[in-house]
């Protein structure tokens, strides 16, 4: 089996590596390649040196996205794995319909950011305009709509992964913190959550970076404004990109130092993470 | 054994399957014939050579999509060559001709904006001086130049203005005669306003700032302040615009703003379909659009339809007719294969002269064209148009094709949406029309 397996590994590695190779190896490099450049088709590229960078890093509205983006991020990580965790502590509880529950508050996950946006758009507007106020007057609404938008579609999903973490620790060590008389709140804080750490680890990962690269929501529910002060940084790309003759390049620069920020960032959380992380 | 070897053979042609199908359907942007590749397989060649060139057209106009399609497939059936056109989603040109320029067999046949559109795309365009097409032109005018070459030729001639319901304006008591300045126009408005109640209608629809329909603003109304500057300084575009006539288009939006059907604070979430809906609906007199919105419009009536100049109060506007021009260039690229160019130059010929082009061109997509050819139109609005020429009045040109950027009119969209709000005042409207002018003029003009 195994020098079977070993002999047609080829076979079952080349697709997807070839997949790989085209799909995410080649644009990237050629992405990081087109940051050096001046282009208006990714064809037509001459090599310009560090003008993207230097026009990207004097660009102000990229570090107000930035600030934007970061805080963004910090709350909806926190909002996200409390309410997540909370949620899947109730649904492995025994009690009827679990399931029900667990299939409803995952069914947001499944419709698309760009829906998503214009959804909550018709919400929040259509309850603001009682108030004589809109989601692009106030940065405020802009945020904390952005907020409500990005909890509702990922605490479905990061509630499954920790469903599945929960079930995984053994009944025993639970029994035995009874019996020693640990309260709920060391049951909770002392057992469960160390036990709990790889789903942690898993899903403040995937809330951080989503948060960070958040892009179809911010696109559909504000579109940045009210002056740019709800753009996170997703989106200041896309603007640099398509909105100036010429700024293709920087656009690119910008999504190269965006690439290496959500990196650094991501290895950092993981880092913490998985110091806290036990062996069962 | 036997079977493992099987199960491979399966995996790999899936692999493969599931990797092209993936390629294939994410390329084509919004186009209305995905993956159809040029010059491929049209419908209609049947088993017609390759070498007679083939046409690809990247078109602009959602809403003359189905009319183009129509069109391409006559000329196939009558000479053989393979025409396809695919059109971009509204709002991506843009973005589709970015990435359809990009692949082996890109547009032979594209579109540019103006001057401001031709930066970008100045290497692609084939030059067009000795082409039949460009003896078609009425006016030189409606060539594009890029120094001595000519880039681009202007296919569609517009209008815009104030459109404005006949009925619901003769209720409140006035005719168009009643209007002939700003000032006239101000107190319709106002009184309108003032009795909104009791005529159950408003003065202006909704002056919407939701992206699909800003640009009637930040595009179609900063035009007039802009153009009566050049005007007076005798330009026809400029690194840092004054603002000479800022006052005016604050005087006009306020009156845009304040007398409308909606709090000027909801504008933001207002949409070009609520605006349309609002008009047709009798819930508003006017409504700033141009001939391309006949269709939807049309719905309460030839006789109830009539248009305005957009008056601000500049000076000498007794004459001012309405909004005239284009943004509509057709460009032929320079990197398509030479007998394609030359397929592509016969087919825009052939639009311009023959019965077939022509009846599309001005009577099913309804457009005036500045060729020789042209043809009496249907559309009203494109005759209300060439009344206002034929009694005299001075059209005012489409300045806004030498805005300096995307970003300009964004910003600009930021503090006018901000302005009508409260939130913010009109000096940051100052701000993002003068200074940024300036700037992005700067910015985007730095790198060629």
């Amino acid at each position: 089996m195994d020098k079977a397996l070993r002999r047609n590994l080829p076979i079952f590695v080349l697709p997807t590596l070839a997949a790989f190779i085209i799909g995410f190896l080649g644009p990237f490099f050629m992405g990081l390649w087109l940051s050096f450049c001046k282009f208006t088709t990714v064809q037509d590229a001459t090599f310009v040196g560090f003008t993207n960078y230097v026009r990207a890093f004097s660009d102000m509205t990229f570090l107000g996205s930035l600030g934007f983006t970061a805080l963004f991020a910090i709350t909806s990580l926190v909002l996200i794995n409390v309410i997540a965790f909370a949620l899947a502590m109730a649904l492995t509880q025994k009690f009827a319909g679990t399931n029900i529950f667990r299939t409803i508050f995952f069914m947001p996950n499944l419709i698309g950011g760009i829906v998503l946006g214009y959804i909550w758009q018709l919400i929040i507007n259509g309850v603001l305009a009682h108030f004589n106020a809109a989601l692009a007057i106030d940065a405020k609404f802009g945020f904390w709509g952005l907020i409500v938008l990005v909890c509702w579609q990922q605490i479905g999903y990061m509630m499954i992964i920790y469903i599945a973490g929960l079930q995984t620790i053994p009944g025993d060590v639970k029994e035995a913190a009874d019996m020693d008389g640990a309260s709920g709140r060391n049951r909770l804080f002392r057992v469960t959550v160390p036990m709990m750490m790889p789903s942690i680890t898993i899903c403040t990962f995937l809330t951080i970076t989503n948060g960070f690269k958040l892009f179809d929501q911010n696109l559909a529910l504000t579109n940045g404004e009210p002056a740019r002060s709800t753009e996170m940084l997703a989106l200041n790309i896309f603007n640099t990109f398509y909105g100036r003759v010429g700024f293709e390049g920087v656009g690119q620069a910008k999504a190269v130092l965006f690439f290496i920020l959500v990196v650094v960032i991501a290895l950092i959380q993981l880092r913490i993470t998985r110091e806290k992380e036990v062996q069962q | 054994m036997r079977r493992k070897k099987f199960a491979g053979i399966i995996a790999i042609v899936l692999c493969i399957a599931f990797a092209l199908s993936a390629c294939g359907g994410g390329s084509t942007g919004g186009g209305t014939a995905p993956g159809g590749s040029p010059g491929g397989g049209s419908p209609g060649t049947g088993g017609g050579q390759a070498a007679a060139g083939a046409v690809y057209y990247l078109n602009f106009k959602p809403e003359a999509d189905q009319q183009w399609q129509a069109l391409a497939k006559v000329y196939t059936q009558q000479t053989g060559v393979p025409v396809t056109v695919i059109t971009a989603a509204s709002g991506q040109y843009e973005t589709t001709l970015k990435s359809e320029m990009a692949k082996s067999s890109p547009p032979t046949l594209f579109q540019v904006n103006g001057p401001v559109g031709l930066a970008s795309w100045k290497d692609y365009c084939y030059d067009l001086t000795n082409s039949k097409v460009l003896g078609e032109l009425t006016n030189d005018e409606f060539a594009l130049k890029n120094g001595s070459e000519v880039a681009g030729i202007a296919y569609v001639i517009e209008s815009y203005g104030i459109i404005y319901n006949k009925a619901l304006l003769s209720k409140a008591g006035y005719t168009q005669d009643d209007i002939k300045s700003f000032a006239d126009l101000k107190k319709v408005s106002d009184d309108i306003t003032a009795r909104k109640a009791q005529l159950g209608f408003s003065a202006f629809t909704s002056a919407g700032m939701d992206s699909s329909s800003s640009w009637r603003y930040t595009t179609h109304l900063a035009n007039l302040p802009i153009y009566y500057e050049y005007k007076a300084d005798g330009i026809g575009s400029s690194p840092a615009i004054k603002g000479t006539y800022l006052p005016n288009f604050k005087n006009i939006w306020d009156l845009y703003i304040n007398d409308a059907t909606v709090s000027p604070k909801l504008l933001s979430t207002k949409t070009a379909d609520d605006a349309v809906a609002e008009f047709t609906t009798g819930q508003g007199v006017f409504y700033q659009n141009g001939t391309w919105a006949y269709n939807d419009i049309k719905a309460i009536g030839d006789d109830n339809l009539g248009m305005l100049p957009v008056y601000i109060g500049a000076p000498g506007e007794d004459k001012q007719g309405l909004c005239t021009g284009t943004e509509n260039y057709w460009c032929v690229n320079k990197n398509a294969k030479p007998e394609d160019i030359q397929a592509t130059l016969d087919f825009l010929y052939w639009c311009v002269t023959s019965p077939e082009g022509t009846k599309a061109l001005c009577n099913d997509m309804g457009f005036t064209i500045p060729f020789k050819d042209n043809l009496p139109t249907t559309n009203l609005l494109v005759k209300i148009a060439n009344d206002y020429l034929a009694n005299g009045y001075t059209p005012v040109s489409w300045n806004f094709t030498t805005m300096p950027s995307e970003t300009w009119k964004s910003d600009l969209g930021s503090a006018m949406t901000a302005y009508a709000a409260g939130t913010g005042g009109w000096d940051a409207v100052k701000t993002a029309f003068v200074d940024n002018w300036a700037k992005e003029y700067q910015l985007a003009n730095s790198g060629n």
